[in-house]
């Protein structure tokens, strides 16, 4: 290859390196906001500070929710209907309709044909199983996680942080990132609860060890002490299972102050639809008791004193500020289709960042000049043509990932830092082959010519096997790791460029266009 | 400047060692196996055996048997605590149990603050790592899962290159290093974490290196002395090779080292996990790789050859 041609290549490659490493080194000068800065190196939560959170949604429990308001939709329609059937159940992924002995009723026929969009049917004398059709529950988990993530994406635009990431990841896992999150505990209060309101009405008559569990349920108000987090009190309330209204109609939520004894509650109100539900229940059951479900733990019971016609509700219990804050946040978000489960945290604090940040930088400079002083020593200005080509690799390593706004782990920096280590033997290769080629001749472009040609079968072998084990460190998805697979790969394709192509261009300018070549310094 | 200079054609003899060396490997080997069994398996971070790990800086020295008594005395009896770092860090590791409520829940430094703070008044919470049980079973498969596949790429990339005998001796040699490394830890007693397997891959991939380079040598001196002996062929390429692997592990160990010395307490056993590693793979690809070489090429001698000789 011809030499202009060669510098052009090169010079083409270091302006392009400079230009797209320069916006990382303008976006860490001190006094600059790195988010204003576009096309560089991010720096990942454990060297800004933040969170990681892999969470996991329980798409088959939101499966189970539309069975069960489906068993509850159809009973009720049975009802109205007055045909005459036993009981409508559910099991894992069906509802089994059980007819008195001899009745029946032809599901394919209206009012019930709309059920068997979502089901399919097969009678066996009085039973009747209905099965949620395959694609259909598909559908479920999907918008199951869809919806999820909105209401998350919500709840945590609460919390002020400027560049938060949800991002779903596999089938139906959510992968959220919070730069530069101070109160760990609030993040994890906001995003935890499922969030699901529930209006029952309470059976006073009853009791937990007498009641008619066809048709009631018993759910618990618990009392906790606040500074100590114990639990005080646990107080059982015998419920009717019919779910007379749940969150979804809520309008807003405020967080008020009760005049008489200064605690805090949560006011709702609700849409037009919701405010006409609520007054017609209020109504009905003026003089009972209504309890105020949150994620099937009583919050309060309140008795009906009259029709409520405003669409005005308040959830009281015995919050602190923040907590009925929190309650208002999650409220006004939304609930999530289904209960969430924390795979994996990671929470850095922004000061053990930029410790690591300082550690990460410090191993990088000295190891690198510690290589660098010993390929300058022990090959003197073929040390010098190494080093600078390996300069360059640095370079060029961190525009790449500019480029393509990678983000920079701890791992990822020890990546750097061992690409550098690992560099080098490129360079080595070549020039111990040209060494061993100035024993057999005493022609020393002859030798540059092999040594050069000589390694480069090696070099290529050595550094695609190197690359065969950062590509099966991929596939560990996120997180620490695949910082370190990204930032290796990267620098052994690097390296290969700069040992090769720049070494190879300082040895032509430096020695080939020489008419009198008699010794090399290497 | 120079060292190793060995005139054209002069050659250690490697080979004549492969006995001790096959007795170090195999000691070194059995000494990790055994102690993997006497630990009953290894002692796993949190990445693979699930839980909450807390790292947490105080102002004065902390005095973990103290601490450890106030968190049992908050009922927290399940804790395990150890120094995080160097002495003057002033910092603890506490680790929680998968089922430990405290762990995923949203009280989890406030209830540490509220435990610690009275008489610690100015600590703080560094870092929170919670690795679910799901999770931590699933990152032991995709451990497994990705030494497989790049010991896999790697057989058939040199068996492409090459000839499966070298291919299988490479591999013979890689998983001299990964069980050394992995034993070492269990010697140490340190915790084999998600970062050691990453450092074991990058050692898989640097040792191959060395390896490779060394076959290459072989080949083309096959192609070169046609006369010389297998064994002596062998001799000569590590011979001729030498310098160039061992200032290659010179300058990783370099950088390794500084990463073991400077890089922090987090990656620390990462660091350490390279340094053996790094040190191993060299070793293996003079004294491992190319005597079951060797011994493969006799065994079963490729096609069209004479039998060879020693």
């Amino acid at each position: 290859m011809d030499i202009k041609f060669k510098g052009g290549i090169i010079l083409i490659v270091l302006i392009a390196a400079l230009y797209y490493a320069f916006p990382t080194y303008q976006a860490y000068q001190p006094g600059v906001d790195p988010q204003t800065v576009d096309n560089k190196v991010n720096l990942g939560l454990d060297l800004q500070g933040g969170m990681y959170l892999d969470i996991e949604i329980k798409v088959e429990e939101a499966v189970k929710e539309i069975i069960r308001r489906t068993a509850v939709e159809l009973e009720d329609l049975l009802i109205d209907e007055q045909v005459d059937f036993v009981e409508v159940r559910q099991t894992a992924g069906s509802l089994i309709v059980e007819m008195e002995a001899g009745k029946k009723v032809n599901l394919e026929l209206a009012p019930y044909d709309r059920f068997l969009v979502q089901f399919d049917q097969q009678p066996e004398g009085e039973l009747t199983y209905l099965q949620l059709k395959a694609d259909e529950a598909d559908r479920i988990r999907e918008s199951a996680v869809s919806q999820a993530l909105e209401v998350l994406r919500n709840r945590i635009d609460s919390l002020g942080i400027s560049e938060p990431s949800l991002q779903k990841q596999g089938s139906n896992n959510i992968v959220i990132q919070l730069p530069g999150l101070k109160d760990r505990d609030r993040a994890i209060e906001l995003i935890g609860p499922q969030a699901v309101l529930q209006f029952q009405i309470v059976n006073s008559n009853a009791t937990p060890n007498t009641y008619n569990r066809l048709t009631e349920v018993v759910k618990y108000q618990e009392v906790w002490d606040k500074t100590t987090n114990k639990l005080i009190s646990k107080t059982p309330f015998v419920l009717d299972k019919k779910i007379l209204m749940t969150g979804e109609f809520i309008r807003d939520a405020r967080v008020r102050i009760d005049s008489r004894d200064n605690s805090p509650y949560v006011a709702l109100s609700f849409d037009s639809i919701g405010a006409d539900l609520f007054a017609k229940i209020t109504r009905r059951n003026v003089g009972r008791n209504m309890a105020i479900v949150l994620d099937d733990k009583v919050q309060s019971a309140p008795v009906i004193r009259e029709a409520i016609a405003g669409g005005e509700a308040s959830i009281s219990g015995q919050f602190t500020v923040e907590e009925a804050d929190t309650l208002k946040i999650v409220l006004r978000s939304g609930s999530l289709p289904a209960p969430i489960e924390i795979r994996e945290e990671r929470t850095v604090g922004a000061s053990l960042g930029e410790d690591s940040v300082t550690q990460g930088l410090n191993s990088l400079m000295i190891g690198s000049a510690l290589v660098l002083i010993f390929m300058i020593i022990y090959y003197r200005l073929a040390g010098v043509f190494a080093a600078v080509a390996l300069t360059f690799n640095v370079i060029l390593i961190i525009s790449i990932l500019g480029a393509f706004g990678a983000t920079l782990t701890l791992p990822g920096m020890a990546g750097i830092v061992l690409t550098i280590g690992m560099a080098v033997d490129a360079n080595v290769l070549i020039f111990q082959r040209i060494r061993e080629e100035m024993k057999r001749t005493e022609n020393p472009r002859a030798a540059i010519q092999e040594g050069f040609g000589k390694a480069f079968r090696t070099i290529l072998d050595a550094n695609i096997t190197t690359l065969f084990a950062a590509l099966a460190l991929l596939q560990f998805g996120t997180g620490p790791i695949k910082g370190f697979a990204v930032t290796l790969s990267i620098g052994i394709i690097a390296s290969m460029f700069t040992a090769i192509v720049v070494t190879r261009f300082f040895f032509d300018i430096v020695y080939l266009r020489k008419t009198k070549l008699h010794k090399l310094s290497i | 400047m120079q060292f190793l200079n060995f005139k054209e054609g002069q050659f250690i003899d490697f080979l004549s060692f492969k006995r001790v060396a096959a007795v170090f490997s195999a000691i070194l080997i059995l000494g990790g196996v055994a102690s993997i069994v006497a630990h009953q398996g290894l002692k796993y971070g949190i990445d693979f055996r699930g839980g909450t790990n807390v790292q947490i800086q105080f102002s004065t020295p902390p005095n973990l048997d103290q601490l450890r008594q106030f968190f049992s005395d908050n009922g927290m009896k399940n804790v395990v605590l150890q120094t995080f770092g160097a002495i003057e860090d002033q910092e603890i590791l506490l680790g929680l149990p998968t089922d430990s409520p405290l762990g995923t829940g949203e009280n989890l430094t406030s209830e540490l603050r509220k435990i610690l703070l009275p008489q610690h008044p100015k600590l703080e919470i560094r870092r929170i790592e919670t690795i679910g049980p799901k999770v931590g079973d699933e990152l032991k498969i995709s451990a497994v899962q990705a030494i497989l596949i790049a010991l896999g790429l790697v057989l058939l990339y040199i068996t492409i290159r090459f000839q499966w005998r070298q291919g299988v001796s490479a591999i013979v040699a890689l998983v001299h290093d990964v069980l050394v490394v992995v034993g070492m830890f269990s010697i140490l007693d340190k915790e084999f974490s998600l970062t050691v397997v990453a450092a074991l891959l990058t050692v898989v991939g640097y040792s191959l290196n060395d390896t490779i380079v060394v076959f290459d040598r072989i080949r083309e001196n096959q192609g070169k002395y046609r006369k010389k002996s297998f064994d002596e062929t062998i001799n000569l390429s590590i011979t001729e090779t030498l310098s160039r692997t061992l200032i290659t592990s010179g300058t990783t160990l370099l950088v390794v080292l500084t990463l073991f010395l400077l890089g922090g307490e987090i990656i620390h056993d990462f660091a350490f996990a390279l340094l053996v590693g790094v040190l191993i793979g060299t070793y293996s690809s003079i004294y491992v790789a190319s005597p079951v070489a060797v011994f493969l090429t006799k065994l079963a001698p490729p096609a069209g050859t004479a039998p060879v000789t020693s």
